[in-house]
C-alpha cells in the first residue's frame, strides 16, 4: 500500500530549506487546506443548487436557468449576490440576538465536519482519530440552532418548524449513529481514512456496500431526514408552515440557511461515498494498473494522476448521490410526522440494532471478510 | 500512537469556520440598504394582524421521544468503544453486547407498547 502524495510533507520541506523553523512553516501550512476545503465546500453547493434547479428543470419538462452563463451555470452566484444586497428584516417582537445566534449555529458545525472529509490518502484536512463519530456529535449540534431560530422569530410557523426539525434529527440521529457504528467495527477505527483504507486492495468488489447493503440504505434514509430533503423536509413543508424555521428571514441569514443545508446534503453524500462507496479508491484496483504498466507506485506521475483520479472519484460518487436525492425529491411525496417519527423508531432503528448485531456475528464467524 | 494527534486543526478550523458567517452578515451589513417602519417589522402570519404571540406555554409532543432518545444515544454512546475494540475482544464481548442490546430493546417494547412512539 503506497502512502500517496503528500502536500503538507513536501510543502514544510520546501518552507525548511528556505531557513524557517518546522514551528512556522507548520504555522504557514494550517489555515492552507482549511481555505481550500471552505472555499471547495461553497463552490460545491453553488453546482448543487444548479444541478438542483437543472435537474428539477429536467424532471418537469421545463428549461430551468439558461442566460446567466451557459447553461446557466451563474444563477447560484446571482442567487447569492442578490442575498447580500437584500434588507435584513428583524421582527420588533423577536429576541434580536438569538435571532441572529440560529443560522450561525446552523452553519458552523456543518463546515466544521469537513474537517474529516478525506479525498486521499493524505488530502484531508486533518486525520483525527475520532473521525465519523466527530461527524455525528458536530451534526447533533445544528437542530439546537434550528429551533433557537424557531423560537426567536417569535411567529408560530417558525416555532412549529423549529420544533419539528428538533424531533426529526433527534429521532433519525440514533439509526445514523448506529450505522456507522457498524462500519466502525469492520474497520477497527473511527478514521475516514481508515475506513476508506480497509475498502481498499480489490476494486469494486472490496466497498462496504456489499457487506453492509442494509446499513447503506438505512445511512442514506437517515441522512436525507437529518439534511431535511424533500420526503423528509417536514420542518420547512411550505404548504403548512410557509417555510418553517425560515420564515421571518431574509437576506444572508436566509442565505446563511440556504448554505447550510446544501453544504449538509454534500457532506452526507460525500460521506456515504467514504463509508459505502470506497471514497477515493477507482473501481480497478489502481496498485494493479501500475504493476500492468510497469509503473513504481512512487513515481511521482503516478502520484499525481493517483491523486486527482482519488478527488475525482470521491466527487463522482458524492454528486451520483445528490444526484438520486434530487431525483427523489420529485418521485417521492412528503411524509406525515406521524410517518415520519414511525419510519425512524419503529422501523430503521430495529432494524440498525439487527444490522449491528447481525454485522457482529459474521464478523466473529468470517474474521477475514469482515475487517479482521 | 499519540490518540489525540491532529486536533489542533479542529480548533484552527473552528475559528476559520466562525469567520464564514462573521464574514457574510458583517459583508452584507456594508451594502444592504436598511429602511425603518413598524410595518415591515410585523410578524408574518399569512397577511393576518398577527393574533397572539409565540412564546407561550403549550404542550411540547415529543417529549416522550426526547427521553427515548436520550436512552439509545447513552447506548450507541457505550457500543462505539466496543466496536472499535471489537477483534480483540472475541466471542465474549458480542455475548455481552447482545445482553446489553436485549435489555434496551425490551425497554423500547415498553415504550412502544406504552405509546410513547405514537404521535398524539
Amino acid at each position: 500500500m503506497n502512502s500517496g502524495i503528500d502536500l503538507q510533507g513536501t510543502f514544510i520541506e520546501s518552507l525548511m530549506d528556505l531557513g524557517l523553523p518546522l514551528g512556522a512553516a507548520k504555522a504557514i501550512w494550517m489555515p492552507l487546506p482549511m481555505l481550500l476545503m471552505i472555499i471547495g465546500a461553497t463552490v460545491g453547493v453553488l453546482v448543487t443548487v444548479w444541478l438542483e434547479r437543472k435537474i428539477s428543470a429536467a424532471a418537469q419538462q421545463r428549461i430551468g436557468p439558461e442566460f446567466i452563463g451557459p447553461l446557466g451555470v451563474l444563477a447560484p452566484v446571482a442567487d447569492g449576490l442578490k442575498l447580500i444586497f437584500k434588507e435584513d428584516v428583524i421582527p420588533a417582537k423577536s429576541d434580536p440576538w438569538l435571532f441572529t445566534l440560529g443560522p450561525v449555529i446552523v452553519v458552523i458545525p456543518v463546515f466544521l465536519s469537513y474537517l474529516i472529509v478525506p479525498f486521499g490518502q493524505n488530502l484531508i484536512v486533518s486525520n483525527v482519530g475520532m473521525g465519523v463519530f466527530l461527524w455525528i456529535a458536530l451534526s447533533s449540534v445544528t437542530p439546537i440552532g434550528l429551533l433557537m431560530s424557531g423560537y426567536a422569530s417569535n411567529n408560530k410557523y417558525s416555532l412549529l418548524g423549529g420544533l419539528r426539525a428538533a424531533a426529526q434529527s433527534i429521532s433519525y440521529e440514533i439509526p445514523l449513529a448506529l450505522a456507522v457504528l457498524a462500519i466502525a467495527m469492520m474497520s477497527n477505527s473511527l478514521s475516514t481514512v481508515d475506513i476508506v483504507d480497509q475498502q481498499s486492495g480489490y476494486g469494486i468488489l472490496g466497498w462496504n456496500i456489499w457487506r453492509q447493503p442494509i446499513g447503506f440504505l438505512i445511512f442514506w434514509i437517515a441522512a436525507l431526514a437529518e439534511c431535511e430533503r424533500l420526503p423528509f423536509d417536514l420542518p420547512e413543508a411550505e404548504e403548512e408552515l410557509v417555510a418553517g424555521y425560515q420564515t421571518e428571514y431574509s437576506g444572508m441569514k436566509f442565505a446563511l440557511f440556504y448554505l447550510g443545508s446544501y453544504i449538509n446534503l454534500v457532506l452526507s453524500a460525500l460521506l456515504v461515498a467514504i463509508l459505502y462507496l470506497g471514497g477515493w479508491e477507482f473501481p480497478i484496483p489502481l496498485d494493479a494498473i501500475a504493476g500492468w504498466l510497469n509503473v513504481s507506485p512512487t513515481n511521482p506521475v503516478f502520484q499525481v494522476v493517483t491523486a486527482s483520479l482519488g478527488i475525482t472519484m470521491t466527487l463522482l460518487k458524492a454528486y451520483f448521490l445528490v444526484f438520486t436525492a434530487i431525483l427523489l425529491r420529485w418521485t417521492v411525496p412528503r411524509v406525515r410526522i406521524d410517518q415520519l417519527l414511525d419510519l425512524g423508531w419503529k422501523f430503521l432503528l430495529p432494524i440498525s440494532l439487527v444490522n449491528l448485531l447481525l454485522t457482529a456475528a459474521l464478523k466473529i464467524s468470517f474474521p477475514a471478510f469482515f475487517g479482521g | 500512537m499519540f490518540v489525540l494527534s491532529g486536533y489542533e486543526y479542529l480548533l484552527g478550523f473552528l475559528l476559520i469556520c466562525s469567520l464564514v458567517p462573521i464574514l457574510a452578515l458583517t459583508a452584507a451589513k456594508l451594502v444592504r440598504p436598511s429602511r425603518r417602519g413598524p410595518e415591515r417589522r410585523t410578524t408574518y402570519e399569512s397577511g393576518m394582524e398577527p393574533i397572539g404571540g409565540a412564546w407561550i406555554q403549550f404542550n411540547i409532543r415529543y417529549y416522550m421521544f426526547a427521553l427515548v432518545f436520550v436512552i439509545f444515544d447513552v447506548e450507541t454512546v457505550f457500543l462505539y468503544p466496543w466496536a472499535v475494540t471489537f477483534n480483540q475482544l472475541g466471542l465474549l464481548a458480542f455475548i455481552e453486547a447482545l445482553i446489553f442490546i436485549a435489555i434496551l430493546v425490551v425497554g423500547l417494547v415498553y415504550a412502544w407498547r406504552k405509546g410513547a412512539l405514537e404521535w398524539s
